[in-house]
């Protein structure tokens, strides 16, 4: 069964300004697509549509934020990383203000609409933005959760949701998440793939496929690429001894760069960056596109052969 | 009306604010000083006139809010702040040095008054968009205030933030433009014409103003005016001069745009404000 998570998005931002009056929402001229439309129908005086205009969106944002309101601003992920970063990175991080910055259309699977609609960088430049938190729900039941957890704390965060439906990986809502946290998917003593976003559910199939072929992967999602879960990472890495890394995203700066990062400093072992490598997409079907982009379950299995073959 | 003798008075601080910014980035060797001088008089009447604020209590939730949307002129802020008790006048000695909560440019983590931090142009109006619209959703009375540089609304955001603002109906905002006609490079005119500036904001849905942004009585007579007018957020266009109150500031502002004098001049300077203040006591 497959969810779209901005869809969740919409329903849950719904339930969450019934409780809370001081829930705002803010777009670009995009709410039917980030589907903030569903609050605005709800709530007509707490929904501000910024036009076209989304340094000017995340800015007004920090203002609301500074006077109490607890704003969620979206937008697609290239805008709301990319056009606004300075905003972001000035109004909303150095303020440490309580911003919430949830975009939609992450990743390469945005499609026909090619490489300028394409967010293949923004875990990486949002990421290195201090104050930041960076979050990417695995599938419909995570969103829910992330965006109930995200209104609850108290600080700006930055939220990564797809275009597309996209598989459940939880079988129901029944399960812990905390923001900072990595959830273990599948035990597996030969080595570790950590993923995040649709990727997880990849991780997943490589690892059935793996286990055919005798080799037992452990699967970590790391819905939360900032703060980054170390402890975890670091456990899978002395008990499995090599790990490969799965994001619909630049091999450069996110998940990868980020698991990297945690390893070469603290256990460093044979390691694979599965995700784009830096290169621009272009316009396609989205399944089409994770082919030619090297973002398929077959790609996490070849790299976890090759990283078991550099295991000593 | 106001009275001659809280004009009077208003000058006073004005001069004094003035003696401050020239002290702190003496010590600095670093800062603004052009653009801080430019903007003392428009920033002494908000402080000491203007603004219901309560300096023991800077979280007051009802209280005016003024965003420095011109982040570098920190140093005109500071001396208001200090002087309105915000914190202690001992403070200003360590602008710009490591460790200290007076940053190079408005931070508003590190010191109880500062309403956002801005250092970057051009984001300051959007925030104080968003606070005049986070305060009419909460139904307040307070107001809120917001300064700009002329150069400043080169930047795209700016207009962006005029649209917002025109279209959402801000009255409860009243923006200032701090036209001193000189920026980083050179005169304003010169290298990017901002002018017709009133003109520009009408057409963006503004009350538009203009004042001597060294006349306190001209500038009072802005904002009260501003304050009345309904339906539209107003912008003061304020006439300035650039290193105003330091003859060669006045006379050279290019060089004092991010600059700071040197002893000599920093003696020089203090001599000329004080003989201001002497001449407006006699």
């Amino acid at each position: 069964m497959k969810v779209a998570c901005r869809e969740v998005y919409g329903k849950t931002l719904v339930e969450l300004g019934k409780t809370n009056p001081d829930i705002v929402v803010l777009d670009a001229d995009l709410s039917v697509s980030t589907k903030t439309s569903t609050f605005a129908k709800e709530f007509p005086n707490r929904f501000f549509d910024m036009g076209i205009a989304e340094q000017d969106m995340i800015s007004t944002a920090a203002g609301m934020a500074a006077c109490g309101k607890i704003p969620f601003a979206s937008t697609f992920a290239v805008f709301g990383s990319g056009r606004a970063w300075d905003q972001v990175r000035l109004t909303c991080a150095y303020t440490r203000l309580n911003v919430k910055i949830v975009v939609t259309h992450g990743g390469i699977t945005t499609g026909e609409d090619g490489a300028s609609h394409q967010a293949n960088e923004d875990l990486a430049i949002m990421r290195a933005i201090p104050n930041m938190n960076v979050i990417v729900p695995a599938d419909g039941f995570e969103c829910a959760k992330i965006i109930r957890a995200v209104a609850a704390y108290h600080g700006p965060v930055y939220v990564r949701l797809p275009r597309l439906a996209t598989p459940l990986i939880h079988e129901n809502d029944n399960f812990d998440l905390k923001l900072g946290k990595g959830i273990v998917m599948r035990e597996g003593k030969d080595t570790t793939i950590f993923a995040c976003g649709i990727m997880v559910a990849m991780a997943m199939e490589a690892a059935e496929e793996l286990s055919k072929n005798g080799v037992e992967a452990r699967i970590i999602n790391l819905h939360t690429i900032k703060p980054l879960d170390k402890e975890l990472i670091i456990k899978c890495a002395r008990e499995t001894g090599a790990a490969v890394t799965a994001e619909e995203h630049s091999i450069m700066g996110g998940l990868g760069g980020a698991v990297a990062e945690a390893l070469v400093e603290n256990c460093p072992i044979p390691m694979a960056r599965v995700g784009i490598k830096d290169v621009f997409g272009e316009s396609g079907k989205p399944d089409e596109l994770l082919v030619k982009y090297g973002l398929t379950a077959k790609e996490i299995v070849a790299a976890a052969k090759a990283v078991l073959k550099r295991k000593t | 009306m106001t009275s001659p003798q809280k004009i009077k008075e208003l000058e006073q601080t004005a001069n004094k604010l003035r003696r401050h910014i020239i002290e702190m980035i003496c010590r600095a060797q670093s800062g603004h000083p052009g653009g801080s001088l430019s903007a003392a008089d428009i920033i002494t009447v908000l402080y000491f006139y203007k603004l219901r604020h309560k300096p023991q209590e800077p979280n007051w939730p009802d209280r005016d809010r003024f965003v420095m949307s011109k982040g570098h002129a920190a140093p005109v802020l500071y001396a208001a702040l200090a002087e309105a008790g915000y914190f202690p006048l001992a403070y200003l000695n360590t602008l710009r040095q490591i460790g200290s909560s007076l940053q190079g440019h408005v931070d508003m983590l590190s010191l109880p008054g500062i309403e956002m931090s801005t250092g970057s142009l051009g984001m300051g109006l959007s925030a104080a968009n968003g606070m005049a619209m986070a305060c009419r959703l909460d139904k307040r009375q307070n107001r809120i205030y917001c300064l700009m540089g002329d150069g400043e609304i080169q930047e795209g955001q700016i207009w962006e933030a005029a649209m917002t603002a025109g279209h959402q109906k801000l009255d409860n905002l009243t923006a200032f433009i701090d036209h001193n006609k000189y920026q980083i490079d050179g005169q304003v005119s010169e290298i990017k014409e901002i002018q017709p500036i009133a003109d520009k904001f009408k057409a963006f849905g503004w009350h538009t103003l203009s004042c001597d942004g060294h006349n306190m009585k001209s500038i009072i007579e802005a904002l009260e005016k501003a304050e009345k007018l309904k339906g539209k957020p107003t912008i003061i266009i304020a006439e300035t001069v650039k290193g105003k109150g330091v003859s060669f500031m006045e006379e050279r502002p290019l060089d004092y745009h991010g600059k700071a004098p040197t002893p000599d001049e920093e003696e020089k300077a203090l001599k000329q404000l004080c003989e201001i203040e002497f001449k407006e006591q006699k």
